[in-house]
């Protein structure tokens, strides 16, 4: 058996693996803090609580309208959507201009309430979610079982995260976008309704968190919390790949996803340390984060 | 300030209405306490539904009708030693408590367990797990109540490998309780012939995916699966091992039905657990569980929650037989009467409280059902074993209480 420090090869095949399926979903869920980062200049820590709300959303809708899990991965995010636009439109944009640390103390705030209000009425414990008939099961790699579900999940993500980088880089509504986080007032002033654009983009970031709830309740504890430890996460990966980078965000997510795998194999009491350890790495070397312009 | 008529006559009337009030707070009426988790990850397995449990134990005793006045007050101690214990300092010294019951989280009850001893009162703890309450850390004010991890672990782990699952394998949370769990369990597995082949500890808080660790735990070779973890990350282990297609027995040494709730049959069935109560276990418990559902419907009681009706219920029989005022005045006296009388309720039946405050009952060993064998909403455990009374809890000697004289 070919060993690597110690380790059956065969096993860490299995770990990469499971390392991008998580990579997939740190590049989803910092995608959308980027977005709302780049345009807004808002650091959103309500993002958490969306991706929460959006898990419960699917089990709200399978449970009291028996809507299942295909029609939720488009509706989930647009409940969320709306929820965000309206959070943008009567709270956050009262703060346009303040410091950004305005922002994330109501953002953080907001989460608090949105999580406090979820437990209160669903409890603590969470709700059960199964995984959709079409992809239960799993097939043998070989190297390692792989749920199918897991596989869709990367896929998805990664699907995803391509549509948004193709939207903002290559479409004329993403030039906009991006003209408009140089200079609002310009853009504005060759007739772009720029403030319904930010609204827009906030509600797309909200959505963003919530198709990533709903790919995780399947696999996930559907409950209040399950939002607040993976936001940490996420926003490490911000940080690393450059706050508002786009491409950034997508390729630190799936590479912090496969270190943390590595690290779960040799020194698992680490796992959850490891992405933070590169963090001040990071930050020593190259402040502005590896993808990031220097301000 | 301008002294009114009006601010003269309210003054007047607050003055002569002061000492009625005093008068009524030296009456005496019963006060219980239930300090608990209302906003956080225990809210389940303790929370409302614990001052519930306790309003039932009131009521079915007929306080009322025997003269007695009880009152049940709830309190959220946000699962931190110092609110916990500030709270307590609150209703012993300003509020009239005499008993305080629940306190899921074993470092509140670490605490709380201080402040009852040295205020004099009561405490009656049934949801931290920690068996130091009745070990190095026991006091004449305290008995605990419905469970504790020596218990847990004697059942689940000894119980097991007697069916054959002989080779283990541990996925632990990487804190004190999880690494206390499985250092008990390992060693009743060890005692009754088995091995552990493995283990891994994941960080806590803040692991979500437990992928890696069942992966290392199928290759492991092992036949049981043990979780030592606890809420969320029990629920998240679970639902994900059956993601992965594990065929293993799986283990978890602390599982409440309101765990088994969140995660549904699909996702729980097989599992192996032990608890000290079960709704549908007698008709005993049935019958209290019917009298719970009409006051707190679409839920049922946890292990938790029987021990707060249980310790409720057996705190008044003792008040009301050695009179209330004497009951009201001196905490120890009351915790030595309630040690001296044997117990019976609906949830534990017959039991006794040893001299350590430890409340002994049986322990059972249950498998989760499948969805198949589940005939009505809540019908989730299977009897798989039971552990008499006086072999369910760790031996005495073996505690360390200072208060047991050898």
């Amino acid at each position: 058996m070919v060993m690597i420090f110690g380790k059956p090869l065969i096993l860490l095949y299995g770990q990469l693996t499971l390392g991008l399926i998580n990579g997939a979903f740190y590049a989803l869920l910092s995608l959308g803090l980027a977005v709302i980062f780049g345009l807004l200049n808002v650091v959103n820590f309500a993002h958490g609580a969306l991706f929460m709300l959006g898990a419960f959303v699917t089990w709200g809708l399978l449970t009291y309208l028996g809507i299942g899990y295909w029609p939720s991965l488009v509706l989930a995010p647009l409940v969320i959507g709306v929820l965000g636009a309206v959070m943008q439109r009567t709270l956050i944009r009262r703060l346009a201009g303040l410091d950004p640390l305005y922002g994330l103390l109501l953002t953080f705030g907001c989460a608090l309430v949105i999580e406090g209000l979820m437990r209160n009425q669903f409890g603590s414990s969470g709700v059960p979610y199964a995984i959709p008939e079409a992809l239960s099961g799993a097939v043998n790699l070989g190297f390692m079982v792989l749920p199918r579900y897991r596989a869709w999940v990367v896929i998805a993500a990664a699907v995803m995260c391509l549509a948004v980088w193709l939207v903002i880089e290559r479409t004329r509504l993403g030039a906009l976008l991006r003209a408009a986080t140089e200079n609002a007032p310009l853009v504005q002033a060759f007739g772009v309704n720029v403030p319904r654009m930010v609204t827009l983009t906030y509600a797309a970031g909200a959505a963003l968190a919530a198709f990533g709830g709903v790919l995780a309740a399947p696999m996930n504890s559907v409950n209040p919390n399950m939002g607040t430890n993976l936001i940490i996460v996420v926003f490490a990966v911000v940080v690393i790949g450059g706050m508002g980078s786009i491409l950034g965000s997508i390729i630190t997510g799936f590479g912090l996803g496969i270190i943390e795998g590595l690290t779960k194999v040799y020194y698992p009491e680490g796992s959850a340390t490891v992405i933070f350890v590169v963090m001040v790495i990071v930050l020593l070397l190259r402040p502005a984060g590896l993808f990031g312009k220097a301000a | 300030m301008i002294v009114t008529r009006r601010h003269l006559m309210a003054t007047a009337a607050a003055a002569v209405a002061l000492p009625a009030v005093r008068a009524r707070a030296a009456s005496p009426t019963i006060k219980f306490g239930v300090l608990t988790d209302l906003s956080g990850p225990y809210k389940d397995i303790g929370g409302p539904l614990a001052s519930d449990c306790a309003r039932l134990a009131v009521a079915d005793f007929g306080a009322a009708a025997k003269g007695m006045t009880v009152e049940v007050i709830q309190a959220d101690h946000q699962n931190k030693p110092d609110v916990g214990a500030g709270i307590a300092r609150q209703w012993f010294d300003r509020d009239g408590v005499d008993v305080i019951l629940d306190v899921p989280n074993s470092g509140v009850s670490l605490a709380i367990a201080g402040v009852a001893k040295e205020k004099n009162k009561v405490f009656l703890p049934s949801n931290p797990a920690t068996s130091d309450l009745t070990g190095k850390d026991c006091n004449a004010n305290t008995i605990h109540w419905a469970y504790d991890t020596w218990m847990l672990a004697h059942s689940t782990g000894g119980a097991t490998v007697k069916s054959g699952g002989d080779s283990w394998f541990f996925i632990t949370a990487d804190y004190a309780f999880g690494h206390a769990l499985q250092r008990d369990t390992t060693q009743f597995i060890n005692a009754a012939g088995g091995k552990v082949v493995g283990s891994v500890a994941y960080p806590f808080p803040g692991t979500n995916d437990f992928s890696s660790f069942l992966l290392q735990a199928q290759a492991s070779g092992a036949k049981v699966v043990g979780f030592c973890n606890a809420g969320a990350d029990t629920v998240n282990s679970i639902k994900q091992a059956a993601e992965f297609g594990l065929t293993q027995t799986r283990a978890g040494l602390l599982v409440f039905i309101a765990d088994v709730h969140g995660m549904g049959l699909q996702v729980a069935q097989n599992l192996v657990i032990s608890s000290t109560f079960y709704w549908d276990l007698n008709d005993r418990a049935r019958a209290f569980s019917e009298r719970l559902w009409a006051r707190a419907p679409n839920v049922r009681a946890g292990m938790g929650h029987a021990g707060d009706y249980s310790a409720a219920l057996h705190y008044m029989k003792v008040a009301a037989e050695m009179g209330v005022a004497q009951a009201k005045a001196d905490g120890a006296a009351t915790v030595a009467r309630m040690k001296a009388m044997p117990t019976d309720d609906d949830c534990f039946g017959k039991g006794m409280i040893r001299e350590d405050g430890r409340k002994l009952h049986p322990c059972y060993l249950f498998r989760v059902k499948t969805p198949a064998e589940s005939k009505k909403p809540w019908d989730y455990y299977t009897l798989l074993a039971t552990t008499p009374a006086d072999e369910a809890f760790r031996p005495m000697k073996d505690g360390g209480c200072p208060l047991v004289k050898s």
